[in-house]
């Protein structure tokens, strides 16, 4: 009898421990509803330094340079930010963020500022608010010289490397399903096909083909722009308002010197060389155009991307509705 | 293009570039695992109390920390604690908590199972020479448990060592993330540098894993005489 009364007990001792543990550790775990008041304008001048997380190895929009100096488009910019807000580049404190955690960074305040290739999606503007885009990416088409793919009618008929989970599949499977698709796992095997000339093109980012292109002579990008352009911006912890302004009207300011042209020269084109128009990447005062090289496609997907950050930028009021799930 | 790989290792400070992110490795493993074999005796002690509810909750801990993986650990003292608590713990420090309550857990577990390992006559004979109870724990029991111990206390240093690679992800530069910086900076100059730098860190991990498992051993050898 005592036995039995013992088990009970020691039974429902167990089950409500693991209850009470199970839930503290989904609360903890949970990113709703909890969020780390991020530093306001202020509060950042007061301190005199501003924090701003890259990336440490995403060279060459941030990387650490043989000398331990972080470098790259995004930290040309972030010094810059420091330098017109505070007075001074040095107030930039970087921190190394990886791409898993960057909405963490900002949720958790240990950082008031993104500029760490952010790719803006609707998804991570519900948990973060984007300032106006500062650059661009979208696909790119590499192909051999002596039979280079200069618009996606050429590709008809002929073989396009792809890598499997990647944009570029999804849109030319979407768009173009006569475009014979040759699909591998990783970058490396699908340079190696295209080197062999197993597929007659290959298509993905255009960042990344663009400095291949750059590294193995014979092969250039023939489409340099292509898809649904996604736009890259900084991002703040959501309801950071008078942050969020400034940074935008930094941006818009930067237009007039062309700043981010000069970004460009400094640090992305001794990557990507002399072949590629600035324009294709750079943003300049928050506006995407894409008059001159968008498809249909890219021309909506601009506009809604525009409207998004407006919106952002007004509806801050609401800071305290992030998603559960974070964006690992 | 073999001798341009390992260039990448001389240029500008990179090697002490990496010799500063070893140091960040075995500064955390070191100070962690040392808090650790304190709180571990204590709590393999604590294990061995006869009693029901005590036992309980230390299987409980002990449940939680194997289930858990270390990263999300990581990821929950890192951020959540900023985020629910208000406190803003550096990465360090939130690693060696981190890896503190993890090895605490394994050090507690190995020391109540060296402690059960220990035959019952010691304690008896301990007590038959007329020794209290603190007294024979730490003249008879505590020795021969440390020996039986040490091999396995070695192996999860070492294996400490190896896991503060994780820390990275909490924006902790270490020596596999300097690995990585420099491999990524010089994509474009030198493509090969991959083989060298991971080499180079692995050796790197090799040097000051090894001498712990040779000190195990000599240790080990010492105490059996």
């Amino acid at each position: 009898m005592k036995k039995k009364i013992l088990a009970v007990l020691l039974a429902t001792g167990v089950a409500a421990t693991t209850l009470l543990g199970g839930s503290i550790l989904v609360s903890a775990a949970d990113d709703g509803g909890n969020t780390a008041q991020a530093r306001t304008l202020d509060e950042i001048k007061k301190d005199g330094k501003i924090k701003i997380g890259v990336f440490s190895d995403k060279n060459p929009f941030g990387y650490v340079d043989e000398n331990g100096d972080v470098q790259g488009y995004d930290i040309y910019f972030g010094k810059r930010l420091a330098k017109d807000l505070l007075g001074s580049e040095d107030d930039a404190e970087f921190t190394y963020v990886e791409a898993a955690s960057r909405v963490e960074y900002l949720q958790s305040a240990k950082v008031d500022v993104i500029l760490a290739n952010f790719t803006v999606t609707d998804d991570r503007a519900e948990k973060v608010d984007f300032a106006l885009p500062y650059m661009k990416v979208a696909l790119g088409v590499v192909s051999p010289d002596d039979a280079l793919i200069k618009d996606v009618k050429d590709l008809e008929g002929k073989k396009l490397i792809v890598v499997k989970g990647t944009t570029a599949e999804t849109y030319f499977t979407d768009n173009y399903p006569d475009i014979e698709l040759v699909k591998f796992d990783e970058y490396q095997e699908a340079y190696d096909a295209l080197l062999d000339g197993r597929g007659d093109a290959f298509s993905t980012d255009n960042t990344e083909v663009l400095a291949w292109a750059q590294q193995n002579e014979g092969f250039s990008v023939g489409i340099e722009s292509l898809g649904d352009i996604d736009t890259i911006a900084p991002a703040v912890q959501k309801g950071n308002t008078d942050l969020l302004n400034a940074i935008n009207d930094e941006i818009k300011s930067l237009a007039d010197e062309q700043f981010f042209h000069k970004d460009f020269e400094e640090t992305l084109k001794p990557v990507y060389g002399d072949n590629i128009n600035p324009d294709d990447l750079v943003v300049e005062g928050g506006v995407v155009d894409g008059e001159e090289k968008a498809e249909d496609a890219a021309e909506t997907e601009d506009s809604d991307a525009a409207s998004d950050d407006t919106k952002e930028a007004e509806t801050t009021e609401e800071p305290e509705e992030t998603e559960a799930a974070d964006a690992e | 293009m073999q001798n341009m790989g390992i260039e990448v290792l001389f240029k500008g400070i990179n090697s002490l570039r990496l010799w500063q992110g070893l140091w960040v490795t075995i500064r955390i493993a070191l100070i962690s695992m040392v808090f650790s074999i304190i709180l571990g005796f204590l709590l393999g002690m604590v294990m061995n109390i006869p009693n029901k509810i005590i036992k309980f909750i230390c299987r409980i801990y002990l449940e939680i920390v194997r289930i858990m993986p270390q990263l999300v650990l990581l990821f929950l003292v890192y951020f959540g604690a900023a985020k629910h608590l208000g406190m803003n713990l550096s990465g360090e420090t939130a690693a060696v908590i981190v890896f503190t309550f993890w090895g605490t857990a394994e050090m507690g577990d190995l020391v109540r199972s060296a402690l059960i390992s220990i035959p019952k006559h010691q304690y008896d004979s301990g007590y038959g020479l007329g020794l209290n109870k603190w007294q024979v724990y730490l003249y008879i029991i505590l020795p021969q448990t440390i020996r039986r111990l040490l091999p396995s206390a070695v192996n999860l240093l070492t294996r400490m060592i190896k896991t503060t690679s994780l820390v990275a992800l909490i924006g902790v530069v270490e020596v596999l993330k300097v690995g990585k910086q420099i491999i990524d900076a010089s994509r474009y100059t030198n493509p090969t540098a991959a083989l060298w730098v991971y080499g180079a860190v692995f050796f790197m991990y090799f040097i000051i894993c090894f001498p712990f498992s040779r000190l195990s051993r000599v240790l080990e050898k010492k105490f059996a005489d």
